[in-house]
Formats: C-alpha cells, sequence, structure tokens
C-alpha cells in the first residue's frame, strides 16, 4: 500500500503504452498504411465495444496492473498506514536484501535459512519434473500410437478419475498413506520388515511423492496430444530402415513432441514450485519449501511488501525457467500454451 | 511399437505400477471413508459405516464453504467465458505485429504460480479501492473471482480459439451481404458455430474454480471456500470425514466423465446426420437442375 503516487505509476504507465500503440494505429490509418476495414468497421459499434472492454478490463485490470503494483509494493518499507505516501514511502531495496541477508540493514551475514529453502525448492522442483516426464513418457507414447481405441477410452477415463480431486485431497490422501500411523507403516510393522514406525513426512519422502503425484496429470496430457498428431507411417519407416527403438524415440517422436514436451514439463515446474498445500499438509516441522515462507511473510510476519518481494523472487525464477526452456526446445509461446 | 514377450510383460508392469501410483492413494482414502476408526485407516477394516458422511455435512464452516465455492465459481464462469470469447475474436483480429505481444499477455497468467496471482490481486485491489474510496468492493468473493478469472479466462479462450480458427469468414460475409447487421452475424452465426466450445469452456472454468486453493487462499481475505475450509481442517488433524469428501468428489468426476461422453457422442452422430442430408440434398438439387447430374 503506497498511496497515490505508486498508484499512478502502476496505472499510468500501461495505460501511456496504449494509447500510444492506438496513436500509431490511427497515424497508419490516416496515412494509408493499415487496409482492410477497421475493428469497428468489422464488428459494428455494439461488439467492438464489447470486445474491446472485455479484453482491456481483463489485460489491465486483471492481469497487468495487479503484477505491476506487487513489483511497486516490493521496493516499499513497511510502514505503518498513516505515513503511506508519506516522506518516509520512498523506492528502497531492503525487502530484497533481507531476502539475501536476513536483515533490511546490515549484510553481515547471509540469510542460509530462505536461500537454501529456494534453491532447494528449484531444485526438487526440476528433479520432480524430469521424474514426471519419465514416467509418463512411456504411457502417452503408447496410449497416442499402439492402443487399440476400447484400451484408449478406458485409459482416458481412469486418467480423468484422479483430474478434479483438489491439491489438499491429493495431499491428504498421502498422509493417510505415509503418516506414522498411515496405511504402509501399519503394512510394514504387520509384515514383521520393521520394528518401528518409518518417519517419511518427518524426512519429506511423503512431500516430494505427494508433489510428484499432485501433478503427474499436467505432464500426461500434453504428451499424449502431441505425440498423437505424429504420423504412423513414420515410425514405421525408420524400423524398416533398421532403426534401433530408442533411435525412434530420439530422432523422430521426441522432436515431434517438443511442444507438447516443453508444455508439461513448463506446467509441472510452475505448478511445483508454486505448490503451497502439499508443503502445509506433508511438511514436517523443518520441511523447507519457499511458497510457505512466502506466505508467513504476509500472515506471520505481516510484513506485505517483504512477501510481494519474495513472491517476486518466485515469478522471476518461473519466467526465467520458461525462457531457459523456450530456448533449449527453441520453440515459441504459442506452441508450448496449446 | 512391436515388442517381444518379455518387453510386453515390462510394459504390462510399469502401467500396472503407473495406475497404482496413480489411484492407489485415491482407493487407499476412499476406503478409510468407510471404515469406521476415528482415524482415517484401511487395515485392518474394522466395519462398514457412513458415518462419515454425516460428520461431513453436519461439518458447518465446510458446508459454508462449500456455498461460497459454488457461488464463486458461477460468478467465475459468467466472468470468465465472455471475456474468453472476446479474447479469442480479437486474437483473431489483431494485427499481426501486435499478436506475439497480445498472446504473451493473456497467456501469461497461466504460466504464473497461482500464490502470485492471488497475491497481486489483493495488493492491488487494496490500493485501488482505498485510493477510490470503493472499500466495499474489497471483498474476498469479488477478489477471489477476479484472481481466478485472470488464468481460467486465458483457459477459455485457448479452448474457443481452437474453435474459432476453424471457422469460415464466407458464412459471416454471406450474412452481411444479404442485409443482416453485426449483432446479427454474431448472435446468429458465430455464437451458434462456437456452443460447442462454449459449453466446454464453462464447465471447465467451474471446475477448475471450484479446485484452485493457491490463487483463493490469498484472495478470499476473510471469507471461506471449501478449499481453504479443508486446507485448515486438514491441518488440525486427519479425519475419514475428508476421505467421504474426496469420495464424493470422485464418484462426480466419473459420472461427469461418462455424462459428457455421452453427449460428444450424440453431437458427433448430429453433425454426421446433417452432413449427410446435406450431401442428400445436393444430390437433388443436381438432379432437377438443367444440366444433367456428373455421373460418380
Amino acid at each position: 500500500m503506497s498511496g497515490t503516487s505508486g498508484l499512478a505509476i502502476v496505472i499510468g504507465l500501461p495505460f501511456a503504452v496504449a494509447l500510444l500503440f492506438f496513436g500509431l494505429a490511427m497515424l497508419e490509418r490516416r496515412y494509408g498504411i493499415a487496409t482492410g476495414p477497421g475493428f469497428f468497421q468489422r464488428n459494428g459499434l455494439a461488439i467492438g465495444l464489447y470486445l474491446v472492454i472485455a479484453v482491456g478490463f481483463w489485460a489491465f485490470f486483471i492481469i497487468v496492473l495487479p503484477q505491476l503494483a506487487m513489483v511497486d509494493m516490493s521496493f516499499r518499507p513497511k510502514l505503518p498506514f498513516a505515513q503511506m505516501g508519506g516522506p518516509k514511502d520512498v523506492f528502497t531495496l531492503e525487502n530484497y536484501r533481507y531476502f539475501l541477508f536476513g536483515s533490511t540493514t546490515s549484510t553481515a551475514s547471509w540469510n542460509y535459512l530462505h536461500i537454501k529453502a529456494f534453491f532447494l525448492t528449484i531444485g526438487v522442483s526440476i528433479l520432480i519434473t524430469l521424474f514426471n516426464f519419465a514416467l509418463c513418457y512411456p504411457l502417452a507414447f503408447h496410449m497416442a500410437q499402439s492402443a487399440a481405441i476400447a484400451r484408449l477410452r478406458l485409459l482416458l477415463l481412469l486418467l480423468i478419475i484422479p483430474y478434479w480431486v483438489n491439491e489438499i485431497l491429493r495431499a491428504f490422501a498421502f498422509r493417510v498413506l505415509l503418516s506414522s500411523g498411515g496405511v504402509i507403516n501399519k503394512l510394514l510393522i504387520g509384515a514383521g520388515l520393521i520394528g518401528e514406525p518409518i518417519d517419511f513426512l518427518g524426512a519429506d519422502i511423503g512431500l516430494y511423492m505427494g508433489l510428484s503425484y499432485a501433478y503427474l496429470l499436467m505432464m500426461i496430457f500434453p504428451l499424449y496430444n502431441a505425440i498423437e498428431s505424429l504420423d504412423k507411417n513414420q515410425i514405421e519407416a525408420a524400423r524398416d530402415l533398421g532403426a534401433p527403438w530408442w533411435h525412434i524415440h530420439a530422432f523422430i517422436v521426441m522432436p515431434h513432441a517438443k511442444p507438447g514436451i516443453a508444455s508439461g514439463c513448463t506446467l509441472v515446474f510452475m505448478l511445483t514450485a508454486g505448490a503451497l498445500a502439499a508443503p502445509l499438509v506433508l511438511g514436517g516441522p523443518r520441511t523447507l519449501w519457499f511458497t510457505p515462507i512466502v506466505y508467513d511473510r504476509f500472515y506471520q510476519a505481516f510484513n506485505w511488501p517483504q512477501g510481494a518481494a519474495y513472491a517476486l523472487i518466485l515469478l522471476l525464477t518461473c519466467i526465467l525457467f520458461v525462457l531457459t526452456v523456450l530456448k533449449v526446445f527453441r520453440l515459441s509461446l504459442g506452441e508450448i500454451t496449446r | 511399437m512391436k515388442m517381444g514377450a518379455f518387453g510386453r510383460v515390462m510394459f504390462a508392469v510399469y502401467v500396472a505400477v503407473f495406475f497404482l501410483y496413480l489411484l492407489g492413494p485415491l482407493a487407499v482414502m476412499g476406503v478409510s471413508a468407510f471404515n469406521t476408526p476415528e482415524y482415517p485407516q484401511v487395515w485392518p477394516f474394522e466395519g462398514f459405516t457412513l458415518n462419515w458422511f454425516d460428520a461431513l455435512f453436519a461439518d458447518q464452516d465446510l458446508m459454508y464453504g462449500l456455498q461460497t465455492s459454488l457461488w464463486i465459481g458461477v460468478l467465475v464462469v459468467l466472468v470468465s467465458v465472455p471475456i474468453g470469447l472476446a479474447g479469442a475474436i480479437v486474437m483473431t483480429q489483431i494485427n499481426a505485429r501486435l499478436r506475439s505481444t497480445y498472446y504473451l499477455i493473456v497467456v501469461s497468467p497461466v504460466l504464473t504460480p497461482g500464490i502470485i496471482i492471488g497475491i497481486s490481486t489483493v495488493v492491488f485491489w487494496r490500493q485501488l479501492t482505498t485510493v477510490t474510496g470503493m472499500r466495499f468492493f474489497y471483498d474476498g468473493i469479488v477478489l477471489t473471482v477476479l484472481g481466478q478469472s485472470s488464468f481460467i479466462s486465458a483457459f477459455c479462450m485457448l479452448v474457443i480459439l481452437a474453435r474459432l480458427q476453424r471457422f469460415d469468414r464466407a458464412q459471416e460475409e454471406a450474412a452481411l451481404d444479404l442485409g443482416a447487421s453485426y449483432p446479427q452475424v454474431f448472435f446468429h452465426i458465430l455464437l451458434p458455430f462456437l456452443k460447442p466450445a462454449l459449453f466446454s469452456a464453462a464447465i471447465l472454468a467451474f471446475l477448475s474454480s471450484f479446485e484452485n486453493y493457491n490463487t483463493t487462499t490469498f484472495a478470499i481475505l476473510s471469507d471461506k471456500t471449501l478449499t481453504t475450509v479443508l486446507a485448515g481442517r486438514v491441518r488440525q488433524g486427519s479425519t475419514p470425514a475428508i476421505s467421504a469428501l474426496a469420495v464424493i468428489i470422485v464418484a462426480a468426476t466419473i459420472l461427469g466423465a461418462i455424462a459428457y461422453e455421452l453427449w460428444k457422442r450424440r453431437e458427433d452422430a448430429l453433425a454426421g446426420h446433417r452432413r449427410r442430408a446435406a450431401a442428400k440434398a445436393e444430390i437433388e438439387e443436381a438432379d432437377v437442375g438443367f444440366a444433367p447430374a456428373p455421373a460418380e
């Protein structure tokens, strides 16, 4: 909350850019560079207005402006309500300093706890993404290329069953499975394999399994859709020419399914790194995960600017990940969000 | 892929393991909903009971949260589907140089972590409503609908866009040449063509809203939805009543999937019927024409 000055910047900038584009479009029309019917000529006034208002409200008030407001807030100090917009309300880097050094003023010691949690979250999210890809790829390939219609329908139905079960319930299922009085421990003790229950949740095994489980379906559907559009004859031809099976996957199927692979990986990474339900339900007292830390900045420390800064760090990481995936796979954004 | 006998066995084992991983936890949770002990357990199975379902429906907070969730879901459909429709139409009309920028902006919420959407929505509207003095607008349900609509509208847009790209502009031009007004073309030609996509988008929007937690937990402020109440319940301790809720959701999903499948088959059958009727009409037209029908 930074009074009117921050809000003026947040709202003014995007609208200035939009007006500039609009002006340029008018100029083009005036000098005859643009051809074809104009927007309102093509849609009529009523429908044209509906389109402009709906898309304008969505793009500005729902997407862009809130993000900018969060960025603005992350560069401001935490102040009591009365002082907002006052002389103390100046741009500052103190929230980011806190993330790195655990203090808003000194830079003497690193903030090991938060930095470690951050890198652990990113690292584990990448590993879970790779694990889910390896787990889903063979099934997606089978469904898309060689399953008979009846079996395909059955498999799709089985995949749909868990789809709308929300994240909290998914995490809860793993708690029922893995807690010290849970099913797995009872089975192991009953079979005489262990004497004491194993603390799966304290060792974060439950958390990582639950995270992988929660977003499994986000991987399989994009992969299936992408592999499905591959012509079977290409695989046949490769096999006739004597290509071993791994050649077929590495040089024919995967290059073709690149958009689907990138799309699945991006979604799973983003959802895992930003997961909140699983760490809350499955995390032990010493669990390190970045999202609950962000949550606590808001609701335990009541430090909104700091929370905004932490959220922005997470967002930039996700953007960086998406850009890296696009660069590595040489794709455009449009190809991975189909 | 042709596989040897060994390969086939290995693949069968892999598929079994995959579905055990996917459905096993849900099955275990489902069984615990019908077992008598206080703590969700599957084994030993001490006795069949439906009491946990009663306990679920007796939970005042959960029922209140459920109402709010349904209400928010309906509002999100009413906001997201029109926005998604407008977004898709603009996508097909916007000039090529602006298109990639526009696409980047409207698709970005799909690739943004949910908690960030929730946080930014609250931060922005708190400022805006304070500065403009419209504090009544700073309400959990309003903010949740706005926050969820950011990415759900993008889902809707992508669903509608997929169908819109198959739309034949000639139909629109023919109607305009025959004297139809723009709104008439929109309501009598474009919307009927997009109807199946709009229907799919509405269902997708409602379900995505209903199951959302990350965005909702921030945007709902002091109010409650089903998922936020659930999160509180799960943190307090484990009760089989929560398993009972999962059983209901899975059952509803299965019924919904079957209903959707039947609806789709009916649509396909109707489309096939229409095509055949059109083909027949064309042949008859050719027969009564001046020129003899071309011998097939």
